[in-house]
């Protein structure tokens, strides 16, 4: 019998995330003839995602919609799995590695007994069509191979890594499971404050600008943000900035902050340690624009511009919107 | 209150890694404790200067790894527990399973442990051992108020901030921005010395090795290729900025 590998869908502004399609092209690299692929979506108001979504997937997509669901929580998400383990016995769980991915992966894991592979950027297939997953060690700074050795699988898939995956051939069947409200949560979520909502995602961006030390107050990131805007971009941080409380931690890219691999990354006011190298030097193209020409930053970028950003980067935004409007 | 801190030990994260022989060397390495443990750590303190109670460390590695824990009891920590995983094949699910069959043996209140390690950087342990131990969690908190068996957190998810409400016992995971870690006093390392120092094994759990043995295995390592110092860009501002547009779209044609 072929194995069954479920794709735990995620739903960002109303949306489903970029991660997903990732993960279900992770899924058709890793599965064999014979093998089925089932993806769960989970949320409030999800038929019309779910409709969506089997447009990507030739198999079921487990639809569970509820109010409840609105927010993620992971005792209620984890109690709409074992629903779903009810009616399919999965051998591989994939999700993106995504505040939700990383924090449900693992209860899931724990639940199934499963082994984990967390955080992976890379899958192929050896000799002997075993499956092989690359993710990084040391935040970038090194990677390992890994397989499993048996049992369940989990497995989360980092942002921006894996080419999403197109089309399916045949749509999927959509099933709406009901949701029975547990009377007796021991979490619950109160409030959410959004400061992300209608931002381009740090980790899914294509072009990340990055503000560190040199950009010398909140105020500052003003013209980071506006280059940002035109280029659809999003915009990150290196600690010290952070620490300086000119912007928030969530902002951090490093060793002990995001790992981001967009197309583009623009270094402003960044010196180059080796731990907020260790986040970004798997990106395509590294910019840098620092005052100080010595700056390590400057090892590493394809691109350097000696000189104040503060001068530099509104040039920078000019330009750009020549070219793109 | 009965509070755990779970603790690992990472290289420092000054490191640079250098692969010898198919390993990751770590000759002359200077080892650290995790730094995300460091805000777990504080909070504990922080937590038992409030409320009161007892704060035991818990490490799961090598012999090496009592260092970290050392730390720990110097910045005030009450007792120290290593795991040792000798002779074990070790994945993220090992040390879950060597943590909750220890804890399962405790009574415990609140379990802190670090968002994720900077070596390995799983963030799988904490979370699992929740589930292994029938308690709930919330991982990546920036904020912890106690009142009674009722804890109220914020967590940070990618950016935004949830508050939740978590009854006790529970597992939380500590982000950047929950405190500020203090460092270990000199006082503090003296009296760490004293302080009580467990070490057990698989053998002394109710656990056994083929139960706790590793569900994953590394097949290779390797190093990212290397950057090279790509090109100053010449001219004053506007013709840089100019230039900068021009070679994204002719040359790296991303725009
Ligand atoms: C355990 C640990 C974990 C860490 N984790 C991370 C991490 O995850 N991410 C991270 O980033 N760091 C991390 N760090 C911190 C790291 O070591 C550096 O301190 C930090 O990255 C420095 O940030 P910075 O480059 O913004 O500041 P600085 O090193 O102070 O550099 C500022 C730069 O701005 C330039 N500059 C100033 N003014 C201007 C101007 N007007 N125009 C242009 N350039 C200007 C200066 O020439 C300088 O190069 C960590 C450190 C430790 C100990």
């Amino acid at each position: 019998m072929g194995k069954t590998y479920v794709v735990v869908a995620e739903v960002r502004d109303g949306s489903l995330r970029q991660v997903t399609l990732e993960a279900l092209q992770a899924v058709s690299i890793a599965c064999q003839e014979g093998d089925s692929t089932a993806a769960v979506l989970i949320g409030s108001q999800t038929t019309k995602l779910a409709s969506e979504l089997a447009g990507y997937v030739d198999g079921q997509i487990y639809s569970i919609d509820h109010p409840e669901l609105e927010i993620y929580n992971p005792e209620t998400y984890l109690n709409v799995m074992k629903s779903v383990f009810e009616r399919v016995t999965p051998d591989v769980v994939m999700l993106g590695h995504t505040a939700q991915g990383r924090d449900l992966g693992p209860a899931i894991a724990a639940h199934l007994g499963a082994g984990q592979i967390s955080d992976v950027i890379a899958i192929e297939k050896g000799d002997a069509d075993e499956v092989i997953y690359t993710r990084p060690l040391y935040a970038g700074k090194a990677f390992e191979q890994k397989q499993f050795t048996g049992g369940a699988q989990v497995v989360t898939i980092r942002p921006n890594n894996i080419n999403p995956t197109e089309a399916a051939a045949s749509a999927g069947e959509v099933v709406e499971l009901d949701y029975a409200p547990s009377a007796s949560l021991r979490s619950i979520v109160k409030d959410v404050v959004r400061k992300t909502s209608g931002k381009v995602d740090l980790t899914e961006a294509k072009i990340v600008i990055s503000g560190g030390r040199g950009v010398k107050s909140a105020e500052g990131f003003k013209p980071l943000e506006e280059l940002a805007d035109v280029l659809h971009g999003a915009v990150g941080a290196s600690r010290a900035a952070c620490d300086a409380g000119y912007c928030d931690y969530s902002m951090q890219i490093g060793q002990t902050g995001k790992v981001v691999t967009p197309e583009i990354y623009i270094a402003c006011g960044i010196s180059g340690a080796i731990q907020h190298l260790a986040g970004m030097s798997q990106s395509r193209v590294i910019i840098a624009i620092n005052k100080d020409p010595e700056a390590p930053i400057f090892k590493v970028a394809d691109y350097g511009i000696v000189g104040d950003l503060f001068e530099v980067v509104p040039l920078l935004t000019q330009e750009f919107r020549k070219v793109l409007v | 209150m009965n509070i755990f801190v779970l603790l690992k030990q990472t290289f420092d994260t000054e490191e640079r890694i250098v692969i010898n022989n198919g390993e990751i060397s770590d000759d002359g390495v200077k080892y650290v404790m995790n730094p995300y443990d460091e805000y777990a750590v504080e909070e504990a303190l922080l937590q038992r200067d409030q409320h009161g109670g007892t704060i035991t460390v818990v490490g799961v590695g090598p012999d090496r790894t009592a260092e970290a824990l050392r730390t720990a009891l110097a910045m005030g920590a009450d007792e120290a527990v290593l795991i040792s995983n000798d002779g074990l094949a070790t994945d993220e699910y090992t040390v879950s399973r060597l943590l909750a069959a220890y804890l399962g043996q405790q009574s415990y209140d609140l379990i802190l442990g670090g968002n994720f390690s900077v070596d390995s950087g799983g963030g799988q342990v904490a979370v699992r051992l929740a589930q292994l131990l029938d308690i709930p969690h919330t991982s990546s908190i920036t904020k912890l108020a106690i009142n009674g068996q009722q804890a109220v957190v914020d967590r940070d998810a990618e950016g935004d901030t949830e508050t939740v409400e978590v009854s006790l016992p529970a597992v939380f995971t500590a982000q950047q921005g929950l405190n500020e870690p203090r460092y270990p006093s000199l006082p503090g390392i003296m009296k760490a010395k004293k302080k009580p120092f467990h070490r057990m094994a698989i053998g002394d759990l109710a656990l056994s090795v083929s139960d706790a043995a590793a569900k994953t295995k590394r097949i290779s390592l390797s190093l990212p290729p290397k950057r090279e110092a790509g090109r100053i860009l010449q001219g004053d501002h506007a013709q840089q900025a100019a230039e900068l547009v021009n070679l994204l779209r002719t040359e790296a044609k991303l725009i």
